[in-house]
């Protein structure tokens, strides 16, 4: 049973109590505490069920590294799961609940677990879940889903506000205890941009607890200096509560900080992601201790060593009123030490090393305590809570040489330096033997650009585990108590037999044992990566950080080779687990993605425009008007354009300036077709090509003046065509004189379409756009109703037509005189839908609909628009492939249905016979498909085996629900084949 | 994320700032050349664990691309430079033979 302490605690202040609930119990607790602290206080030692096997758990650790305390933190939007309780500060009015478990923590049925365990070793899901195929998907999964996994995740949006923010600094230093800090002082005084993050709320580390002179002062006042000297400097930043979570390429590191998650609701952002720029990182994250792997090491009571004296210390809590050490090193006697200062019992010290000599041994015998040497624990005996333990000889099977009575074991296996930070970018690993650890090798540290380091291990983290190594390496003095060599010990006792190996846990988080990894290595998992996913050992949020070392000497036994042999898992970030709200920060909602609004987006706005995605963009797809259907506004839009006057706001189009002396040499090797012979004031359909020779980007281009060209893209293609123009300007025809320029936004463009279109120009006034002064695909300048204009008499609807560019801050008040203009002819906006159909009843392609990156331009019937004067060009080579000139290939045609309807989009026209697969063989499929209101029935496009050569066959499309559609194969044009209406 | 030195505006540019266009120093090949030379144009990379000529764009700075000499293992930049050369500069290649004896040269 543990208990608050009446004295004591130098991280509590006792005048501030603070309230919590757990499971809904009201509990108290202080300023200072964790809630694993505080649980601890209150008298709570069950505080959790595990992930498989549903054993009752409580708290190993006292930091980071806690496997089996994840609570649920909040409630409603604010419910949080899988909260580490010893990371956790305590603040007024927290509410905590246990996980995994049903109906209660205590008393839970999926226990039922563990009394089968037997059933379930390692790879079990593979073994197991096998046949019939169905079951996984229906009846397995779905099981195991609900019984597995541990918090439940909120339903409702967060509403809490997170940021990021970005910073510079010489040298970043991860971790503020002594060794963080010294290196801090040192880096700081030659003059760095220093910036120290500390992931907990104190400096210090694990000094202050563990004891110790440095320079002739205790740990707690030479931090307190430390800190104090470093606060004046100004090239030094200090962030507690911050954690250094990955090291990332040439030197980007992740910060998280924890701003305001023990002061919820006081308006700052809950958490912040620091994105950094260092030159060096220093590791300075200290060691974890290694749990010992004896039967019952998860019974609720079984502690870290470390972990056991931070309680008492720090929060004054006593885990328990007897404790029992078990133990391989020194280190551990300082837990005796401090739990027999806190008033409490050391009934035993069991020791596996077989002669036990050191000074801390010698101070905790003088302390009346019996150390038992070359001993091991045999079994802890308790379910929900400790009882006692059976004492035997490590050396031995098991056989049981005494009991002794307690509520507590504090168990050390030994250190391993947090090498994590080093190892993020490939940082290596040396395996160090005295000290049973991988420590950082500093000849082969993670490099930055230059190739110079970017990281450097110090402290603990570098495998310099006692102060007095720590203080040698960082400079300092310090008087502390020599510690003798620890003994490896892996499994207790050594020759443990399968039922005890059964129930001594590597891996508390995800129930891994001693006997999941040796039978992992038995069925021939011999890499150490292919045994961390057989058996889940490390995985979660663990990562390593307790179970690694003890199931790699596991494994390494196993497998009758050394341990760096058989090495570690890959180091990920993040350290430990950061929230999707610091990921996501600011960008969600509205600022997730820029909008790019055209000059008129807000007129389309106030009419109601209903809108389609274009890249960035949003275009109006149509103007549905009160009580109209989007189709019906289509159709509407699509009538009135072709019987009177539609205006289109086509500003989204690209619009790429080309000019120099070489500016038509250049084009001409850009577009399939010949640009450099088009004249002044002429246009000319282009399309582009890949050096695959599949084609890319399509569009009209204007000869401007003798040595400029002004190259119409698609709308989503303006930035990747100019891309691409740059591309070969800048690394292939580099001397070649011609500029680009992006005018995208420097221009609003508006298409006046249809049989009343030059009525509506004439209105406005200022240019003569008759036939004569304007043909089909030429170019006039001047001043329309006032708005300088450029004015490109081209149709993409087969219509009478004029696209009409203005500068961009005009472009509102131009389409607001147009709609004026218009009015008396019946002008009506149009959408993208409209201009769809209208372009397909012409039989026009549209890049992404007719093309996917598999068609060249002779699939799509527009051999014309390819040069055959021309030597060169992107994609000639390409074209000229056999492949290209394939009979069989599948190429454009016009589709319709016998019934008249509307075929679906996407389905494909069946052949004879069936593929390798066992499905049926395919010889075409739809690329575009509507109604036209025009026509009255439905029209598509597709491409088809050698469909031009095919005109009047009749080809089945089957559809959804066993329909077959019976589709006639004819010509892609479907209106005004003669092209009279734009000719006007 | 990775940082190179822009050549043109010599800002140290991240990751971010940059498209990357895969290998550099290809020679194009038209019309007229052997269905051999095209593929090997058009698909065949090296794809070395080591030295690596690439280019890259300085696309959100100021829009050049520029080539780099880069260690794909261990991510070390020896160097970046114009792309309007058909060659890295021999002072690069010397400094990447005095980091890297054993490399066997570029081409």
């Amino acid at each position: 049973m543990s208990t608050r302490l009446a004295k004591g605690g130098r991280l509590l202040d006792r005048s501030k109590p603070l309230n919590f609930t757990f499971n809904g119990t009201p509990l108290r607790g202080f300023q200072g505490d964790t809630l694993a602290s505080a649980l601890l206080g209150s008298g709570r030692t069950l505080l959790g069920r595990s992930f498989k096997y549903h054993r009752p758990r409580g708290l190993v650790a006292s930091g980071v590294e806690e496997p089996n305390v994840l609570v649920n933190l909040g409630r409603n939007a604010r419910l949080e799961p899988d909260q580490r309780a010893t990371t956790t500060e305590l603040f007024e009015g927290a509410e905590a609940s246990s996980q995994n478990h049903w109906p209660s923590l205590d008393f839970d049925i999926g226990e039922i677990n563990d009394k089968i365990g037997k059933l379930f070793p390692a790879g079990f899901y593979y073994k197991t879940f096998m046949a019939p195929k169905w079951a996984w998907k229906h009846l397995f999964e779905p099981v195991i889903r609900q019984a597995a996994g541990l918090g439940a995740a909120p339903k409702e949006a967060d509403p809490d506000r997170y940021e990021q923010t970005y910073a510079f600094c010489d040298v970043l230093v991860a971790g503020g205890g002594v060794a963080g800090l010294a290196a801090a002082l040192a880096e700081a005084k030659a003059g760095k941009r220093v910036m120290v993050m500390e992931q907990t709320a104190f400096w210090g580390g694990r000094a202050p607890v563990d004891g110790g002179i440095i320079d002739g002062l205790a740990p707690d006042e030479w931090v307190r200096n430390a800190i104090e000297t470093l606060e004046k400097m100004e090239n030094v930043q200090l962030f507690t509560r911050t954690m250094v979570s990955g090291l990332y390429n040439h030197g980007y590191v992740i910060g998280y900080q924890r701003v305001a998650d023990h002061t919820p609701g006081d308006g700052r952002p809950r958490h912040r992601l620091w994105r950094i720029r260092a030159g060096l990182v220093i590791t300075a994250t200290g060691a974890l201790e290694r749990p010992l792997a004896f039967a019952g090491n998860d019974v609720p009571g079984v502690m870290l060593a470390s972990a056991v004296r931070d309680y008492v210390v720090n929060w004054a809590v006593s885990p328990g009123d007897r404790v029992v050490i078990v133990t391989n090193n020194d280190d551990a006697y300082r837990t005796a030490l401090a739990v027999l200062d806190a008033g409490l019992s050391v009934p035993v010290v069991i020791d596996a090393r077989d002669s036990v000599t050191g000074a801390l041994p010698m101070a905790v015998k003088a302390r009346g305590v019996r150390v038992l040497e070359g001993r091991g624990i045999a079994k802890v005996l308790g379910r929900k809570a400790v009882t006692g333990v059976e004492i035997c000889a490590q050396a031995g099977e098991g056989g049981v040489i005494e009991t002794v009575a307690c509520d507590c074991v504090a168990m050390s296996g030994g250190w391993s330096p947090v090498v994590h930070l080093f190892s993020h970018v490939g940082g290596k690993l040396i395996w160090d033997e005295a000290g049973a650890m991988f420590r950082p090798d500093a000849t082969r540290p993670p490099i930055k650009a230059d190739g110079t380091a970017l990281a450097r291990a110090v402290g603990a983290a570098n495998g310099a585990l006692t102060l007095d190594a720590l203080c040698a390496e960082a400079g300092l003095a310090a008087q502390v108590e020599p510690e003798a060599p620890l003994a490896p010990v892996w499994v207790m006792p050594a020759g443990a037999k399968e039922a005890l190996k059964f129930k001594a846990f590597l891996d508390y988080q995800n129930d891994v044992k001693v006997s999941d990894v040796q039978l992992a290595a038995r069925e021939g998992y011999t890499s150490v990566e292919h045994t961390k996913r057989y058996t889940t050992l490390g995985m979660a949020s663990d990562q390593g950080k307790l179970s690694n070392i003890n199931g790699l000497a596991i494994l390494s036994d196993a497998l009758g080779q050394a341990i760096p042999q058989t090495g570690t898992t890959t180091f990920r970030p993040p350290y430990t687990p950061i929230s999707f709200g610091a990921v996501a920060a600011e960008a969600k909602g509205e600022i997730f993605q820029p909008l790019r609004r055209t000059p008129m987006h807000g007129w389309h706005e106030a009419k109601g425009a209903h809108w389609e995605p274009v890249g960035l963009w949003r275009r109006p797809y149509c103007y549905p008007r009160a009580g109209e259907s989007h189709r019906d506004a289509v159709n509407r839009e699509i009538t009135n354009t072709r019987t009177n006057v539609g205006l289109l706001d086509a500003s989204t189009l690209g619009k790429i300036v080309v000019k120099g002396p070489d500016a038509g040499r250049f084009l001409d090797m850009l577009y399939t077709g010949m640009m450099s012979t088009l004249p002044v004031g002429k246009c000319r359909y282009g399309i582009m090509c890949n050096e695959n020779g599949f084609l890319m980007d399509d569009g009209v281009v204007v000869r401007l003046s003798e040595d400029s060209w002004l190259c119409h893209t698609t709308s989503g293609g303006a930035e990747h065509i100019h891309a691409w123009m740059e591309d070969w300007l800048q690394c292939e025809w580099w001397d070649w004189k011609v500029y680009t320029a992006n005018l995208t936004e420097q221009y609003a463009q508006v298409a006046v379409v249809g049989p009343k279109a030059r009525m509506v120009l004439e209105k406005l006034g200022g240019m003569d756009v008759s036939k004569e002064a304007l043909p089909f695909m030429s170019l006039a300048e001047g001043t329309l109703g006032g708005f300088p204009a450029r004015v490109f008499r081209i149709s993409f609807s087969g219509e009478l037509s004029y696209e009409i560019a203005v500068p961009a801050n005009m472009g509102l008040a131009f389409w607001e005189a147009l709609n004026a203009a218009g009015a008396e002819f019946g002008a009506m906006p149009y959408g993208t839908e409209a201009l769809h159909v209208m372009r397909a009843e012409k039989g026009f392609i549209m890049i992404g609909d007719e093309t996917d990156g598999t068609v060249i331009p002779q699939d799509l019937n527009l051999g014309w628009a390819i040069s055959k004067k021309k030597d060169d060009y992107l994609g000639k080579r390409a074209q000229a492939r056999v492949e290209m000139a394939r009979p069989d290939r599948w190429r454009l045609v016009g589709l319709e249905t016998i019934d008249g309807t509307v075929l679906p989009d996407g389905v494909y026209a069946v052949a004879e016979g069936h593929n390798a697969n066992g499905q049926r063989n395919t010889q075409g499929r739809v690329t575009s498909t509507y109604w036209s209101p025009t026509l009255k029935k439905g029209i598509a496009m597709g491409l088809v085996v050698n469909g031009p050569e095919r005109m009047g066959e009749v080809l089945d499309f089957p559809g959804d629900g066993g329909v077959v559609h019976k589709v006639k194969i004819v010509d892609p044009c479907f209106y005004d084949k003669e092209g009279e209406k734009a000719n006007v | 994320m990775l940082t190179f030195t822009c050549p043109y505006c010599g800002v140290v540019a991240e990751e971010s700032e940059l498209t990357g266009g895969g290998e550099a120093h290809l020679k194009r090949f038209g019309p007229g050349s052997s269905d051999a030379e095209f593929e090997a144009y058009l698909f065949t990379r090296k794809n070395p664990k080591g030295v690596h000529f690439e280019r890259w764009r300085h696309a959100y700075g100021c829009g050049k691309w520029f080539l780099a000499a880069r260690d794909t293992n261990t991510l070390e930049v020896f160097g970046t430079y114009p792309a309007q050369t058909t060659e890295p500069p021999a002072d690069l290649i010397a400094a990447i033979k005095n980091k890297r004896p054993g490399w066997e040269g570029w081409k």
